[in-house]
């Protein structure tokens, strides 16, 4: 490419609300990468806690104000399985009685990934410049995994972080029991989920915890720390970007744990 | 109506979430399942070729559903059986009646069928002083126990040994109480034992139907005892019992779809038997029965075509969703409250028995997606429970405080700058109140979260602030 991709971020809401160091993390393995990144103001949400209650009209309205937002940049990035996965599957099918909003929405869907996948199958990175010192192992959230086809990708790159050592998780296709909604909907079966996910985490010994997606990661760092378990929880991204200075998920500021 | 709990789904999964031996059950059996399933996938180069095929030939067949239900009771009356076709449950308990009256039946031999199930059968014949003998082994042993099934087709997979066992001493009095009886292969001897005397003393043997084929007039059923050919072949009357929406053109779709039912079910590439019945004995045949009568049954599944739920009705009833399913396997089946567990009973229950009775049952899924990658005929499971919580939400049946925050939050989504203003202060206030720990392990308005988790506090500043300001990764 002669020049620069023009990438916009996709936030995503509890990346932009609780960890916005995903965000930089995300922007900066992308300007590594060559890509100019922008960040659109009107964004929110991608629209799944309507859209999984049940209550498609809000969805649409949230979906046509992405859709709007996002428009005329080569590639629309975003640190979430879940939430690109929104974006590439579900909007042209939300939209799909509506033919103006239905070719933007496919447009959209065209030009959005994930951002593991993005740096290895579109911009076809390789190796990241970054080092960390541990044994991690690594959750396939459920929305990347079989929607979107996400699995060999993070390994990939993880493969090459200096000094890091991936152990791998039982059952890391299995749902953490996080859901959106679901998990205070139905807060006992999503604590039966993550506990059975908690407990085969730290059966692998492994002193961190990795994932791509914030909501997976918020429920079993919150269910980690509960239990007092020594097991510290980041966004993959936070390791390949080389940006593991801000406390894991859920530590406090002098990194002490407990 | 039937017997259902559904409504109660959430006091029924705490009681299920308590029993710490239904956790060890389902615990053992998981991995036999889906191991199962996965290897024998892997073995068959053409199995994603047949899951395709095996979609297609039912997606036809219930495009044509009047067309292959009339050809195939005229099959079944030219081979000398009766066709009934019942509306509703209490049509086919009817029919059933008649049928056991007409022979002045004390006793139906049955094999496993969810149908029956669903049409209360044996609660039926039991009021009307006729006997019910389960002869598949799990359906046996819960039987002796007053219990449900708990799996579509493993009905005690709730159950540890240790509770057959229990259940056996208990029920089979008369043999030696010091008997040995710790293994499974004792306790399946001692129930085939007992079993093999009851079939000849049925007048009426009653079965499901896995298919049936409009080409022929045949029934198909798959088991791994054998027993359902005991049942249906040794008394003079078998009455098979079976949806509308089993059936399939051709004896080749049979076969194709029998090649992916037994691999997504226990991992089997066959099951042990694979029994087609056809009509009642012919003259010369060695066995058989005397009268063959298959019932139909609609009770509200043809409702369901030429709606969003039309492609529930391709299923074939091999669990694979359930096995599959982490809130199955956290609740196990009874917590469903009806005869139909896991991620197909979400999405076909709310279909025959209202979304008013089984609304939580759509709800109560994370939509993980591993129902619909390993459902043989491709469902799309989690798009089916969306579309059920959309007719919830439009006739106003989910909860008042769900859809008052929703709406909040909704409104503020839509205005993105608003959105901004709000979340922006309250992150900063959660931050300073979590500051210390990193965390919080309470909060008023996330008690369904911090009940059972801390709540990782927020960085500070959001990010659309910090990127406004100026700030770039370093």
């Amino acid at each position: 490419m002669s020049e620069a991709p023009r990438v916009a971020l996709f936030v995503t809401c509890l990346v932009d609300l609780f960890r916005p160091s995903v965000g930089f993390a995300a922007v900066k393995l992308m300007q590594d990468a060559g890509c100019t990144v922008e960040v659109p103001e009107a964004q929110t949400c991608c629209g799944q806690p309507a859209y999984n209650s049940g209550d498609r009209k809000d969805t649409i309205a949230i979906a046509k104000q992405v859709i709007a937002a996002f428009e005329g940049y080569d590639h629309v990035v975003a640190p979430s399985g879940s939430c690109a996965g929104m974006i590439m599957k579900h909007y042209p099918e939300l939209l799909a009685d509506d033919p103006d909003w239905e070719t933007r929405a496919t447009d959209l869907a065209g030009r959005t990934h994930e951002l593991i996948s993005f740096l290895t199958d579109v911009l076809k990175v390789e190796n990241v410049a970054a080092a960390f010192d541990g044994t991690v192992t690594y959750h396939d959230s459920c929305s990347g995994l079989r929607e979107l086809g996400i699995h060999d990708q993070p390994r990939q790159l993880l493969d090459g972080v200096d000094g890091l050592h991936l152990r791998e998780l039982e059952d890391a296709n299995v749902c953490c029991g996080f859901g959106g909604t679901f998990c205070v909907k139905y807060p006992d079966i999503s604590n039966r989920m993550v506990s059975n996910k908690t407990e085969q985490i730290v059966a692998t010994g492994a002193e961190t915890l990795l994932a791509g997606d914030m909501g997976c990661l918020m429920n079993m760092a919150g269910k980690l720390q509960r239990e007092g378990a020594n097991v510290r929880v980041r966004h993959v991204a936070e390791v390949l970007a080389g940006m593991t200075d801000t406390p894991a998920i859920g530590e406090p500021s002098d990194g002490s744990a407990n | 109506m039937s017997g259902s709990t559904t409504r109660n789904f959430k006091a029924n999964a705490a009681r299920e979430l308590a029993n710490d031996t239904l956790r060890a059950a389902l615990t053992k059996s998981k991995g036999h399942f889906t191991d199962g399933r996965t290897t024998a996938a892997e073995n068959l180069p053409e199995f994603e070729a047949l899951r395709d095929q095996s979609r297609d030939i039912k997606n036809h067949t219930i495009e044509n559903l009047d067309f292959y239900l009339e050809a195939y009771e005229e099959k079944v009356r030219e081979s000398g059986g009766h066709v009934h076709w019942a509306r509703t449950a209490e049509d086919a308990r009817q029919i059933v009646l008649g049928i056991c009256r007409s022979v002045d039946a004390k006793a139906v031999n049955k094999g496993k069928s969810m149908i029956s199930e669903e049409c209360e059968i044996n609660e039926m014949l039991e009021a009307n002083g006729i006997r019910a003998v389960e002869t598949d082994l799990g359906e046996y042993i819960i039987q002796l126990r007053g219990e449900k099934p708990s799996h579509i087709i493993a009905p005690a997979v709730h159950l540890t040994k240790g509770q057959v066992e229990e259940s056996f001493r208990a029920n089979h009095t008369h043999l030696d109480p010091d008997r040995v009886l710790e293994e499974p292969p004792t306790l399946l001897d001692e129930a085939r034992t007992i079993l093999r005397k009851k079939y000849f003393e049925a007048e009426v043997g009653m079965t499901g139907a896995n298919l049936l084929i409009a080409e022929t007039g045949s029934s198909i059923i798959v088991t791994n005892e054998g027993n359902g050919d005991l049942s249906q072949l040794i008394p003079k009357v078998h009455i098979v019992l079976a949806s509308v929406e089993k059936i399939v053109p051709t004896l080749e779709d049979a076969s194709t779809i029998l090649r992916v039912l037994a691999r997504s079910a226990t991992g089997q590439e066959f099951s042990s038997y694979t029994t087609l019945s056809t009509g009642p004995k012919r003259e010369g045949d060695p066995d058989g029965p005397e009268q063959y009568h298959v019932i139909l049954l609609d009770n509200g599944r043809t409702d369901m075509i030429g709606t969003e739920f039309q492609e529930m009705l391709r299923c074939i009833r091999c669990g694979a969703c359930m096995n599959h399913c982490p809130v199955y396997q956290s609740v196990g089946g009874h917590a469903y409250g009806w005869v139909y567990p896991g991620p197909m009973g979400s999405v076909l229950s709310p279909g025959l028995l209202g979304v008013d009775e089984a609304g939580h049952l759509p709800n109560a899924s994370t939509f993980c997606g591993r129902c619909e990658e390993v459902c043989p005929v491709r469902i799309p499971l989690p798009k089916m429970m969306r579309n059920w919580r959309e007719q919830e939400f439009e006739k106003h049946l989910s909860p008042g405080t769900a859809r008052v925050g929703l709406g909040l939050w909704a409104f503020m989504a839509k205005r993105p700058k608003l959105y901004q203003l709000a979340t922006g202060l309250q992150m900063r206030l959660l931050a300073r109140i979590g500051h210390a720990k990193g965390r919080l392990s309470s909060l008023p308005l996330a008690k369904g979260w911090t009940k059972y988790r801390e709540l990782p506090a927020p960085e500070g500043r959001t990010f659309q602030s910090r990127w406004k300001s100026g700030e770039r990764p370093l």
